[in-house]
């Protein structure tokens, strides 16, 4: 028999429908499993008690007839999520200790559809990094290879979700932070268009790319946490004013001239010769086109397209994300709340201190970069220039969208490297984002799917994700295709050895 | 006319003005804008700048922001922008302040106004929505600073006009006209000691036909005495600057009201940089058509047209009209007595006399003024049928004032007020006033007016002021003839 940990979400909704385990049973496996992998750096915080509670409570309501998907289903939080029940930091010093006095709008649509939480993730310095190497609590590491990042900034929910610690789990993606991670470690996350998840609670990075999504073990689950997770939330003037979806059963859909055979019938799918360079990772490159090939098995066409300014998407990325993050990061003052230095002779001296103290190296490097864009004589020239790009962008990834129905390639143009690897050149990590970043800039929504293993050399047997990129609000039809390759194959169904 | 030159210099004034909107709560959170609570007792964890909290803007700021587009004849832009205008500083929580910067949501527009009884307009360049900041507390906390946020995240609209006024008075009257105007149409309770109503005054001097001079900005005045002190004082300091040789430095300062001297506070040298960007949590203001003409619809009568129909239905003069119009409640009073007394001038006078003066000496509005507009209708009906002289009327008003009675007739009847009619009596009176003052009698003849009056003024005292002053004048007028 399967063990527990083995299963996903849909199947542990099933389970526990049938009576076949109880979430309490369930909860307490897990705890266990927590408990014995704290090396792995995953959760900065575990709630056992709140969890088990929240546990039994979910067991007392199905008892009572409730149901839902994800009720009694356990799951954990970025913890770049504020949570009333546990400290939140955001991976940072400066809020070591921080308690917020409200749940933020995802955590508790989560919290209200039944699923527990089991505590918070270690992740990037506020979200800043795609190796998790950013946290002030230590990194997390890759259960495939603990020697390697597991990727970031949700690094530590790809981790746990991967090392099959929990079904799934939380994160966000401002450049990339759900889909690299869930590729660096074999695992299925979704980046929905920007305005489906409210922000009301996750603490900003920059505030015009943030989008919360869900990372699991399969599309299927990943559509059922989704659905909870999203909706329109007065809280922020930035969410999409749209009903209530259920990705479950828009995946489920079956589309025009599709058959049981061709599922994807009908279905064209671009592939920009901008993702496919001369420097893409053989391994890589080799994964996915073995993946876009079992896509097309299932009825889809390959397309080409081209989105010219895919190469630019870094420096605008650059530019604006600081841009935002240098003003988000100013609440951080030591006035209000979280660290304030113990000494300082006036004012100026206090917020020096205090903010020297309490960012790491990376948040103050975009803090500075940001800074000087958004300065007198320098806006014009970088911010504002970045904001005309970003919009041609946009209007590239539509040119593309005439062509084709969804947008597939690689998630990145390697598979993870090895911890302290690029800690010494921003400039690398940075360039390693160039697949992600361009969904991102356009607010498109962007799906990392297992697609194999990385076949050369010492990089052997670490996972490859494929990125699947949809038009606006279309993750009905991501998520239907991401599910019937992983109906086909059973490279989402790995697991790292000893897990 | 002509500016007027002060030592031979013009005076250039523009003001930016902030009046804070009546709304029930905060232009981005839900919390409660009341004034005077206990410190942070109104600050929700937006207002705070919790990790985590978003700003979501409040319409009914929109709603009174377009309303003071509407009064001032200003574009209304479809589509604006809230920015971030970035800044340490204590008691402003999230490290900016969200600020319209390049795209307000009024922009343009004018503001008419009298100066003596010239007709002036201002022009408006712009206004936007803001939030305000919190408030510093350096007294009783034992050496260190105190934050209340209760105020942190009021709305706030910034009105700023060209640099259009050319003496201290002409921006005090501006000031005056436009407090009036953000009262009257209910966005803005208007009170200035609670800083609900606060002005910086933007000043330079410059010689007649020159480009403008160095401006120096004068931050916070929140009493319209203050400000024509503080303009007079900048003036004359400009000036005196100027004179020694000196050059004016661009500066921010601030007016001292115990010494009446204005001071700099910083210079543009250490002006901040405060890297604005559009704020990315708050999508464009866009205000559709169907909105504006919402408000539109709720807008009361405007001063200025009350007061055109004032001149052309009651025949006010011009000044009177824009007088009795310089609030709705002056307004209402003065509609409701001629209403009950069918004499828009009288009403009109006695509101700009007698009445005003009793309320500026008491500090009272008119909304609280001893005499209801019915009462001083009785009144002026009764110096109409000439029952009571203005003389006597002034003391019936007193009377009334002081709230010895609210009854005009038996006021005028317990003190024996009523007019002479009886024409026998007044022409002995005159006749013994004649035969008292033959000089008079002489010098008039000799063709001196003045004798006249002293005459005049000899009847109503041996009359105890009782005669019907035109009979008096008429009467004499036939003996003398």
């Amino acid at each position: 028999m399967t063990a527990l940990h083995d299963l996903g979400v849909a199947d542990l909704s099933r389970a526990l429908a049938a009576k076949a385990t109880s979430s309490e049973e369930l909860t307490n496996h897990l705890l266990g499993r927590i408990a014995a992998q704290q090396a792995l750096g995953a959760f900065l915080e575990v709630d056992t008690d709140g969890a088990l509670a929240a546990a039994r409570a979910a067991d007392a309501r199905r008892a009572a007839g409730g149901s839902s998907p994800l009720l009694g289903v356990p799951i954990a939080h970025k913890d770049i999520f504020v949570t009333r029940d546990l400290p939140t930091t955001a991976g940072s010093k400066i809020l070591a200790g921080y308690r917020s006095p409200f749940d933020a709008t995802v955590v508790a649509r989560l919290g209200a559809s039944g699923a527990i939480s089991l505590g918070k993730l270690n992740c990037d310095e506020f979200a800043m990094g795609s190796a998790n190497e950013n946290s002030a609590f230590g990194p997390a590491h890759n259960p495939w290879d603990r020697s390697r990042v597991p990727g970031g900034s949700s690094g530590g929910s790809a981790a746990a979700v991967a090392a099959r610690l929990l079904p799934a789990a939380t994160g966000t993606d401002t450049g990339g932070s759900i889909r690299q991670p869930a590729s660096f470690t074999g695992i299925t996350g979704i980046k929905p268009t920007y305005g489906v998840c409210s922000r009301y609670g996750m603490i900003a990075f920059a505030s015009s790319l943030d989008q919360a999504g869900p990372l699991a073990r399969s599309a299927e689950d990943c559509a059922l946490l989704l659905s909870a997770m999203s909706g329109f939330d007065a809280r922020d003037a930035t969410s999409a004013q749209r009903p209530p979806q259920d990705f479950h059963a828009q995946m489920l859909q079956a589309r025009e001239g599709a058959s049981a055979a061709k599922p994807l019938q009908g279905l064209r799918i671009g592939l920009p010769k901008e993702f496919f360079p001369a420097g893409l990772a053989a391994d890589v490159g080799a994964a996915v086109r073995n993946a876009l090939a079992e896509l097309e098995t299932l009825g889809a066409t390959l397309v080409d397209v081209s989105l010219p300014r895919t190469e630019l998407s870094i420096p605008v990325y650059y530019i604006i994300a600081p841009a935002e993050a240098s003003s988000n990061l100013s609440r951080f003052d030591g006035v209000k709340f979280g660290h304030r230095a113990a000494k300082y002779t006036d004012l100026l001296d206090m917020y020096k201190k205090t903010r020297a103290e309490g960012f790491g190296a990376e948040v103050k490097r975009r803090i500075m970069i940001g800074t000087y864009v958004l300065s007198h004589g320098y806006y014009d020239a970088y911010y504002l220039q970045a904001q005309k790009l970003r919009r041609m962008i946009a209007d590239d990834f539509q040119a593309c969208f005439r062509q084709c129905d969804l947008i597939a390639g690689p998630v990145a143009p390697s598979v993870a490297w090895k911890l302290g690897e690029q800690g010494k050149d921003p400039i690398q990590a940075y360039l390693a984002d160039i697949f992600t970043l361009p969904a991102s800039l356009a607010g498109l929504p962007g799906m990392s799917v297992p697609a194999g293993f990385g076949g050369s050399g010492e990089s052997a047997g670490m996972p490859v994700g494929l990125q699947l990129i949809g038009n606006y609000f279309d993750e009905g039809r991501l998520l239907h295709a991401a599910h019937a390759l992983q109906q086909a194959t059973d490279w989402h169904r790995r697991a790292p050895e000893g897990c | 006319m002509a500016a007027p030159l002060i030592r031979g210099y013009e005076v250039v004034i523009g003001l930016e003005t902030h009046a804070q909107l009546s709304t029930a709560s905060k232009i981005f959170s839900g919390a409660s804008t009341a004034f005077g609570a206990a410190p942070n007792t109104q600050a929700c964890a937006v207002d705070l700048a919790l990790p985590g909290t978003l700003p979501v803007l409040n319409r009914a700021a929109v709603d009174r922001a377009i309303r003071l587009g509407l009064a001032v004849g200003a574009k209304i832009a479809p589509l604006s922008i809230f920015a971030r205008k970035n800044y340490f500083y204590p008691d402003l929580p999230k490290g900016y302040q969200i600020s319209q910067y390049e795209i307000p949501v009024v922009q343009g527009g004018s503001i008419g106004f009298l100066l003596g009884d010239e007709r002036r307009t201002v022009n408006l360049t712009r206004a936007h929505l803001e939030e305000d900041a919190g408030k510093s507390l350096h007294e009783d906390y034992h050496g260190l600073t105190g934050i209340d946020l209760n105020r942190a995240g009021t709305p706030l609209l910034e009105i700023v006009t060209e640099p259009d006024m050319r003496s201290a008075a002409e921006a005090v009257e501006y000031a005056k006209a436009l407090h009036a105007l953000v009262v009257w149409l209910g966005i803005c309770d208007g009170n200035m000691q609670e800083g609900s109503f606060r002005c910086d005054a933007n000043v330079s001097v410059r010689k007649p036909g020159a480009p403008f001079g160095t401006r120096r900005e004068i931050k916070n005045l929140n009493s319209f005495r203050f400000m024509q002190q503080a303009i007079e004082f900048e003036i004359h300091w400009q000036i005196d600057q100027i004179e020694d040789g000196l050059e004016i430095q661009q500066a921010t300062v601030l007016f001292n009201p115990d010494t009446g001297e204005t001071r700099a506070m910083r210079t543009k040298e250490d002006a901040h940089d405060y890297r604005y960007f559009p704020d990315p949590d708050l999508p464009p203001l866009v205000i559709a058509p169907e909105w504006i003409e919402q408000v539109r619809a709720s807008l009361p009568e405007l001063p200025a047209a009350m007061a055109q129909r004032f001149q052309t239905a009651d025949g006010l003069p011009a000044y009177d009209a824009a007088m009795v119009t310089q609030s709705l409640a002056t307004a209402r009073y003065y509609e409701a007595a001629r209403d009950a007394c069918g004499q828009p001038k009288a009403v009109a006078n006695w509101l700009m006399g007698e009445l005003s003066k009793r309320l500026n000496a008491e500090g009272r509005s008119i909304a609280d003024s001893a005499l209801a507009p019915a009462t001083l209708a009785a009144l002026i009906r009764r110096i109409a049928d000439g029952t009571i002289s203005h003389n006597a009327a002034r003391q019936v008003f007193d009377a009334l004032w002081s709230g010895e009675s609210v009854d005009v007739d038996a006021l005028i009847e317990a003190r024996g007020l009523k007019q002479m009619n009886d024409s026998g009596a007044l022409e002995a009176i005159v006749d013994a006033v004649l035969a008292a003052n033959p000089k008079s009698v002489e010098e008039f003849r000799a063709g001196k007016d003045k004798a006249f009056n002293a005459l005049v003024g000899q009847v109503m005292k041996a009359s105890k002021g009782k005669a019907n002053p035109a009979q008096a004048n008429e009467l004499l007028r036939k003996r003398l003839g």
